[in-house]
């Protein structure tokens, strides 16, 4: 067994520093390169790219960044775990394969998590009793059916656990929590009871910090954020993690960016409801009772980590088509800049009103004014203002609506207020609404595989 | 003596569905017990008025001098549903910040 192992965060969303991988892999030694890529809209677009083509559906920058990473994880050992699979892992896995081929790779194994992908299995898990009944509403999953385009289980660490136990040099899942691709890692290598909840919730922190790549290390940081050096080369986050349980969050020497008790704190209390309950398939950790010692030269340890037992249920994550919307931007400049902008939005509504057009929503603000604070924004006197966008933006379920809207936004340059610019890409074109339908499923119905794939 | 919340405390904030989430951390202990009184369940009720429609729940961990919220109805529906230019309430945190109180 190991004493210590280190786990680089390489991506925290699909759009994320392209090169933050690269650098996590030479900078210095990773045993472990975890990568995120799934937010819940993610996976409809892959749905929807699938859909087009059999052979996507998973992250495209996957392959392209394997052909600069996999030579130097080879040589140094550096196993990579990623949900990137999307809806589509095995062909992600193909594709990482045929570069490891042209790379001239002459041994490597990658194991494909599969089985989280529900869409095809609704009717058959609805006639079980289990309605997948919305975690909000409480409505049942069939109001929606129709308009599924998507359906995924969140699965945890154990899956990737078994791949890793295989042999695996690279491990590609779908749908997988954030948390467990840091957590697997620990479980493997240190020989963890999967029923030691204290060392599960351990390693499902560990995971939450590094989940959103560098928000733990300096970026988004609400603090005193002048004060973090160098975030052109920002360094992603390192969890040093021991067999005990505990953990240092730390970055590469010669990066950017910042790893401080507040950094770290920023990202604990990012996107969690109660902090007690933190819900994950492989555990229920209690964030109160987490430390945090800051031992400077930034270096951040974590520890006295809780946890009780998982729930009987896993999360599901669908995704269903509800109309259309679009989105138009016009600026309008000193003087009165705000009153044009305004005057617009009043002329643009009485239009959309005279055709009789259906919105669901019309929603208008002030880019420059309230558009992130609404209500709370403080009045600025007009002659202050230089310059103000006008956002006015639409849904509905009347895909006509939504196109007719798109033909009202340039005519206000000629037949509205003065002194306005900005109008350029043509008209806003109708974009799909996709709406997200979080349920639970018992864990007994659904059963993750492991898949291995070699070469 | 009045002060802004910015002067005591940083957060962050994010979506969970239509729900903002707003993590607020107090610099020092002092700081911790200055927002865990001030920052009730209606005095944030209050301030998000006109931006959160629905209830708002509070937790408490001392371990890191923090209060999360739950603002229920926050996001105009939340995903791609919202049409709000901030729809996954990024910017509220900074937004309580704003927040004056008397010490």
């Amino acid at each position: 067994m190991k004493d210590k192992i280190k786990i680089a965060s390489g991506q925290g969303f699909w759009g994320d520093l392209i090169d933050a991988p690269y650098v996590q892999v030479t900078k210095g030694k990773v045993d472990y390169l975890v990568m995120d890529y799934l937010a819940e809209v993610t996976m409809s677009i892959l749905q929807k790219q699938k859909n087009r083509n059999p052979k996507l559906g998973y992250a495209k920058d996957i392959p392209e960044l394997m052909k600069r990473i996999l030579p130097v994880c080879q040589e140094k050992g550096t196993k990579i775990i990623t949900n990137g699979g999307g809806v589509n892992p095995i062909a992600c896995a193909e594709a990482v394969m045929e570069v490891a081929k042209n790379l001239g790779i002459k041994k490597l194994k990658i194991a494909v998590v599969l089985g989280d992908d529900i869409k095809e299995r609704i009717d058959e898990i609805v006639n079980t009793g289990s309605g997948l009944n919305n975690m909000d509403t409480d409505e049942p999953i069939v109001t929606v059916k129709d308009k599924i385009l998507s359906a995924n289980v969140y699965f945890g660490a154990l899956p990737i656990v078994e791949g890793l136990r295989a042999g695996a040099d690279i491990v590609i899942t779908g749908r997988t929590t954030d948390t467990g691709l840091t957590l697997a890692p620990m479980i493997y290598e240190f020989g963890w009871d999967k029923t030691n909840y204290d060392l599960m919730s351990a390693g499902t922190v560990a995971g939450h910090i590094l989940e959103c790549g560098a928000q733990s290390s300096g970026g988004n940081f609400l603090g005193n954020w002048q004060s973090i050096p160098n975030m052109a080369e920002v360094g992603f986050p390192i969890a040093e993690a021991y067999p005990n349980g505990e953990f240092i969050i730390t970055k590469h020497p010669n990066t950017g960016g910042k790893v401080s008790f507040e950094t770290v704190a920023e990202q604990l209390v990012y996107e969690i409801g109660d902090p007690e309950v933190y819900i994950t398939p492989d555990c229920v950790a209690d964030f109160t009772s987490i430390k945090l010692e800051d031992l400077g030269g930034d270096r951040v340890k974590v520890y006295n980590i809780k946890g009780k037992k998982a729930t009987d249920f896993y999360k599901v994550s669908c995704s269903y088509a509800s109309g259309f919307s679009a989105s138009a931007n016009l600026t309008y400049s000193w003087p009165q800049a705000l009153s044009k902008a305004k005057a617009a939005d009043e002329i643009l509504r009485k239009r959309l009103k005279n055709l009789k057009l259906s919105f669901e929503e019309i929603r208008t603000e002030f880019i420059g004014y309230n558009s992130c604070h609404g209500p709370l924004s403080k009045e600025i006197a007009e002659d202050d203002i230089n310059e103000i966008m006008l956002k006015v933006a639409v849904r509905s379920q009347d895909y006509d609506s939504i196109e007719r809207f798109g033909k009202e936004i340039a005519p206000l340059i000629l037949t509205g207020p003065p002194s306005v610019t900005g109008f350029a890409g043509g008209r806003p074109k109708p974009s799909e609404v996709v709406a997200y339908w979080p349920a639970l499923i018992p864990k007994v119905l659904v059963k993750p595989e492991v898949k291995l794939i070699e070469l | 003596m009045k002060i802004r919340l910015l002067e005591i405390a940083h957060g962050r904030s994010g979506d969970k569905g239509d729900a903002a989430n707003i993590g607020i951390i107090a610099y020092d202990d002092k700081g911790y017990e200055i927002i865990k009184k001030h920052l009730s369940v209606s005095r944030v009720k209050k301030h998000f008025n006109e931006i959160c429609f629905g209830e708002v729940e509070r937790y408490e961990l001392p371990n890191l001098r923090a209060l999360n919220f739950l603002l229920h109805n926050t996001l105009g529906g939340g995903g791609t549903v919202s049409l709000k230019h901030d729809a996954q309430g990024k910017t509220l945190a900074a937004a309580l910040l704003r927040m004056e109180i008397e010490i």
